[in-house]
């Protein structure tokens, strides 16, 4: 699979379809659009792009459906694109795996802003290996294992844990986690917060109800600390 | 027109009075009536018997007396003792007088006779009822007439006052008495409990009406009544029935009406988003591109950026609107830092160098973060439109909540556009007809407010105006 740097797009109406295109050129990005979620899958199994945006409402599959689908193979960022804030499709699109999601109509800047928290590189330490248990987080590399076996984490989910790791045993508020991990400024939605910590959970948890590593503190926040 | 005097009663204690007032009156007249004719039948009959008696008496004795027959010796006392002795009897007293002599009973005199009856027993036979000693008496009084030698009937002389006791009667006449109290305290009790009883089945239909009216005012419009029988409180029920179901069927309409309309808007406000996102898109662009336009056409592209602009707040209020009115706006609660929530949602706007913020440190509630940013987003939105600077915005911990205070220095709201301010698309000043505003910000603040089970108010200050929230501890 070659990797080419770039955004896909998947929006079915022509002109918000060209005027993102449009946007997100000037900006400095390669984007390729589609209108439709197969072709969007079909395209990213031919050419690996470096992040997904992604309408909710599509013809045919729709883009939580796409999100869930591109999940299964890969763990590249996606964000989507809803038409409601507070709507139940943002909920079921953030544990079908999305990184993050604007609201329509986005204004090109804050989507740029989002992108570029979302595709902002990890900054590895130098070799620095801590483990837990059979739970081994490589700094060095960015890459995490249980019992050996290697667990894909999206960028976010790898920003989060890591997050969470640096500061162990102590809680960590929403709003801070939004600030550091996906770079918003503002009262933002702690949705996406607790819908990554669920994923997170769902990887590197024995049992995901029951969590050993990443505990809640009602009304505050996560905290990281290791059995 | 003298207004009616108020009756102090209730229906039922009214029913009830006139219903015990009948029932009484109807069987004190029955008992009198019929006490009054006992009463003179069961007296004319002793009356009657007790002359008849004395008559017979009086007729069988043979002494001598008056104007004597030749031969005839005038009566001795011991005969005249003897005759008074045969008018008398058990129950009866008798007094004789022949010429001066009286010969008195043992317990009465002539003194107890009355005056009147002692010179009209001369000429006739008079009876008439006396109350001597507390006894009644049935007295009677005459004077034999005997017939004389040259054949004329002559008065003989003697007076014979006879009493008859009537104790008999009294008492027969007061067990009468006694029983028709009973049987008149009976009828009370018996119309008593009929007053009762009948007001009941007036009164409960009419009750039940009247709770099925406050029901239907409190808006249970399926409330029906059952409607018995054929009376007018039958009628009335089934009036009071077709009345609701026309209300509950008017009041369907109108709510179909309503959902429609509201729907509509919601769709409405979807179906603009799409053209507003593609517009949105290409915003940057235009911008950058304007400079390097002349001055006309640059300034028409500015004037539709901020048209875009405009519209972009209206369709998202229009949204949140349409939101709270569906009842699908939930609260998602997160503790909050007051300080922060302020200050992350005045720099997102880019407020923060018009705003004086005042917040305790750490001062922390739980609340819907995205909800408290567009209550306080709106208000000083509005506050920075309308009114003039500073626009200050303070909040504090009180014992119940959270109180937040945004404050302008403005010429203020007129007092007249007070009530209204918070009513959509109003606008404070009659000839301001555009405004960056959507006309939706102070209700869509105030629904979030209350969405929290808070509320926010509005005063007039000198100068300014001062909108206060206030959200309770959840």
């Amino acid at each position: 699979m070659c990797r080419v740097a770039g955004i896909l797009l998947v929006e079915d109406d022509p002109s918000v379809r060209t005027g993102l295109e449009l946007a997100l050129t000037r900006q400095g990005h390669s984007v390729t659009a589609f209108s439709t979620g197969e072709e969007a899958l079909d395209h990213i199994r031919a050419r690996r792009p470096e992040i997904v945006i992604l309408d909710v409402m599509l013809p045919g599959i729709d883009g939580v459906e796409v999100c869930r689908r591109i999940r299964r193979l890969d763990q590249l960022p996606v964000i989507l694109l809803t038409a409601r804030g507070d709507d139940l499709d943002v909920v079921v699109g953030l544990e079908a795996g999305a990184d993050d999601y604007v609201v329509k109509p986005v204004e090109p800047r804050v989507l740029d802003a989002r992108i570029r928290a979302v595709l902002r590189r990890v900054e590895s330490a130098s070799s620095d290996r801590i483990s837990f248990g059979d739970l081994v987080i490589d700094r060095g590399a960015l890459k995490v294992t249980q019992a050996g076996r290697e667990i894909h984490l999206t960028p976010t989910e790898l920003r989060l844990l890591l997050e969470l790791v640096r500061h162990p045993g102590q809680v960590l508020n929403r709003r801070y986690l939004l600030r550091v991990v996906w770079d918003h400024s503002h009262v933002a939605d702690s949705r996406l917060v607790d819908a990554c910590v669920q994923r997170v959970r769902a990887k590197i948890e024995p049992v995901p109800a029951e969590p050993v590593f990443i505990h809640t503190v009602r009304g505050f926040g996560y905290r990281f600390s290791p059995p | 027109m003298k207004p009616l005097r108020r009756m102090p009663t209730g229906l039922r204690t009214r029913l009830v009075i006139t219903f015990t007032l009948v029932a009484v009156t109807a069987s004190a007249l029955v008992a009198g009536i019929g006490y009054q004719l006992v009463r003179n039948a069961l007296i004319n009959r002793t009356e009657r018997a007790a002359l008849s008696d004395v008559t017979r008496t009086l007729e069988q004795i043979t002494v001598p007396m008056g104007d004597l027959w030749p031969g005839e010796l005038p009566p001795t006392s011991e005969e005249l003792a003897e005759v008074q002795k045969t008018l008398g009897g058990p129950g009866r007293e008798v007094i004789v007088r022949y010429q001066s002599t009286v010969y008195p009973d043992r317990n009465l005199r002539m003194d107890d006779v009355p005056g009147e009856m002692q010179g009209q027993a001369l000429r006739r036979l008079v009876t008439q009822r006396a109350v001597i000693d507390g006894q009644v008496w049935l007295v009677i009084g005459t004077q034999p007439h005997r017939t004389a030698r040259d054949g004329t009937i002559q008065p003989t002389g003697m007076t014979v006052f006879v009493f008859v006791s009537l104790v008999e009667e009294q008492r027969l006449l007061a067990d009468l008495r006694e029983g028709l109290a009973q049987a008149g305290a009976i009828t009370l009790i018996i119309g008593l409990t009929g007053a009762l009883l009948s007001a009941r089945r007036v009164l409960l239909p009419v009750r039940r009406l009247g709770a099925a009216a406050r029901a239907l005012g409190a808006g249970h419009l399926d409330t029906r009544l059952p409607v018995h029988g054929r009376d007018e409180l039958a009628r009335l029920s089934a009036t009071f029935n077709d009345t609701a179901s026309a209300l509950e069927k008017s009041v369907s309409e109108l709510r179909s009406l309503e959902a429609i309309s509201r729907r509509f808007v919601a769709d409405v406000s979807h179906e603009l988003r799409t053209p507003l996102t593609a517009m949105t898109a290409v915003t940057d662009m235009l911008r950058e591109e304007a400079e390097r336009l002349p001055g006309a056409p640059a300034e028409a592209v500015h004037l539709v950026l901020h048209e875009i602009e405009r519209l972009r707040v209206l369709v998202a209020h229009l949204i949140e609107a349409s939101h709270i009115d569906a009842g699908t706006a939930t609260l998602r609660l997160e503790h909050v830092l007051i300080a922060d929530a302020i200050c992350d949602c005045l720099e997102m706007r880019g407020w923060s160098d018009q705003v004086r913020v005042n917040v305790s440190e750490g001062l922390s509630i739980s609340l819907d973060p995205r909800r408290f940013d567009l209550i306080v987003a709106n208000l000083v939105g509005n506050a920075l439109r309308h009114g003039e600077p500073p626009v200050m915005v303070t909040a504090r911990g009180t014992d119940n909540g959270l109180e937040v205070k945004v404050r302008d220095h403005g010429k203020g709201i007129p007092p007249e556009a007070m009530p209204h301010v918070f009513d959509r698309f109003f606008k404070a000043e009659a000839g301001r007809t555009r405004s960056d505003g959507s006309g939706l910000g102070l209700s869509i603040a105030r629904a979030n407010a209350q969405l929290h089970g808070g509320t926010i108010s509005v005063r007039r200050q000198e100068p300014g105006t001062l909108f206060t929230v206030w959200l309770p501890h959840s």
